[in-house]
């Protein structure tokens, strides 16, 4: 329940970061999506109920802060922590989970998630500009904050006593 | 999981069928009051980072921008004369005419300086979140300019804060003016690049040439009218091209303004302006 809560309030301040410092980030027409990266993290080490729960907390912070419209990234974040949760479950029984991987499988399933939502929404933001022009810059980004990002989880979110013995191998 | 997909939904449906004064608007409202602090300590911690980032590229960029600033003095000089000229022919003959405008850029106007508190979270929204809403009197669709130009507009808005679509927006639109040769058109994104603009319906009667200036057009058509006053400063073209099976010019504009890097805008809220009639009568019930 502690680490529940530490999860929660990790990714609230990553989301409040996200939308007021690294969203200002532009290098090379992308920008870093820390609340992903963090996400991604605390999935592969919490599995995906406590993904979707954090996804959702900081899915709602980052729409109330940017008067978007309420439960779309909320909605988006869910899907995608839920899916990678699953991905640590099942690749943590092989003990070769693949973090890197992880985040670059996160970045383009939820530009295209995105993509797929808005267009029903109504709005159509340019197909080459979300998955051509700013998805791999995005990608590159992702990675280099994925370092820190994972190093500062592991270290608040220990991995469960029981899986202690054979724990996790971050290999990248 | 499917308990959250789920709630998720429901936020979404409601957000959408409800009206502007709706609970969960109301609630968005709260939430960005109570949000606020947080995100004005979190942009006061990053501010000196990001000023030195900007300050090193600056740096970089200082010598070439010198050259290009002395040569730009020197043009601006002679219009300036030229300018003032036509200002003084432009004042004598419009009070011989009697001649009435509309709200104009920026006298009809009056500024709401706020700072920039928010940024949507992804790249594929340009939109910012300013810390000024319906109390500081902003409405819907007003103008947000910097002191170099036009930064977008105001689509959404919550009592503290609002919401500003960017011009480098893919839903947004804007009819502007090319102030050498009275050419218009109307600039959106382009679809060729993330940081493209282009000015589009340019007929290829008219002329346009790499370097034109271009300001607001501040058209009105009956009691339609558009959104932003003539004259806000918007940008300079950059390319121009024709293809012989196109209906329209293909060019492209570089804007004023930097909006990667906002971190101050102003508003321009419409004056009211009190009809002659209605003063009459105000002064002689009061």
């Amino acid at each position: 329940m502690i680490d529940l809560v530490k999860a929660v309030v990790l990714v609230l301040v990553v989301a409040v970061l996200q939308v007021t410092v690294f969203s200002t980030v532009d290098i090379l027409g992308g920008v870093p999506d820390v609340i992903l990266v963090v996400l991604v993290c605390v999935a592969l080490l919490r599995g995906p109920v406590t993904g979707a729960l954090c996804g959702f907390s900081a899915g709602l912070v980052a729409d109330v802060a940017t008067l978007d419209t309420l439960g779309v990234t909320s909605l988006l974040l869910v899907l995608v922590a839920y899916w990678v949760g699953r991905y640590g479950e099942t690749l943590v029984r092989e003990r070769r989970p693949r973090p890197y991987l992880a985040v670059v499988a996160a970045t383009v399933l939820y530009a295209i998630a995105a993509l797929a939502l808005r267009a029903v929404l109504g709005e159509s933001p340019s197909a080459r500009l979300v998955l051509v022009d700013s998805l791999f810059p995005g990608i590159a980004l992702n990675l280099i904050v994925a370092l820190p990002a994972f190093a500062l989880c592991r270290r608040l979110l220990r991995p469960p006593l029981r899986d202690r013995g054979g724990e996790v191998e971050l290999v990248g | 999981m499917a308990l959250l997909v789920v709630a998720s939904l429901v936020l979404i449906t409601v957000y959408f069928r409800e009206s502007e004064g709706g609970t969960l608007h109301d609630l968005q409202s709260t939430g960005t009051r109570i949000l606020r602090p947080f995100e004005v300590a979190a942009d006061q911690v990053a501010r000196p980072f990001h000023d030195l980032a900007g300050w090193a590229s600056g740096l970089a960029a200082a010598k070439s921008e010198n050259r290009d600033l002395h040569r730009q003095i020197e043009e601006l000089r002679s219009r300036l004369v030229h300018n003032q000229t036509a200002a003084q022919e432009n004042t004598r003959l419009r009070a011989l005419l009697s001649y009435v405008d509309g709200p104009s850029f920026p006298s009809g106007f009056r500024g709401v300086a706020t700072t920039v508190i928010a940024r949507a979270p992804s790249q594929f929204d340009q939109r910012i979140t300013i810390s000024a809403g319906s109390d500081q009197g902003l409405k819907l669709r007003d103008p947000v300019v910097t002191a170099e130009g036009l930064v977008g507009q105001v689509t959404k808005l919550a009592t503290t804060a609002a919401q500003v679509t960017l011009v480098t927006d893919e839903t947004f639109a804007v009819s502007v003016l090319d102030l050498a040769t009275s050419a218009t058109g109307v600039v959106r994104h382009g679809r060729s690049g993330s940081d493209t603009l282009v000015l589009d319906r340019v007929t290829k009667d008219q002329v346009v040439t790499p370097g034109d200036p271009l300001v607001t057009a501040g058209w009105r058509y009956g009691k339609l009218a558009s959104s932003f006053p003539r004259g806000i400063p918007f940008g300079t073209v950059s390319s121009v091209g024709q293809i012989d099976t196109d209906l329209y010019k293909q060019i492209q504009v570089r804007a004023l303004v930097d909006v990667s890097s906002l971190h101050s805008v102003i508003v321009l809220v419409k004056k009211r302006v009190i009809e002659p009639g209605a003063a009459a009568a105000r002064g002689a019930g009061g």
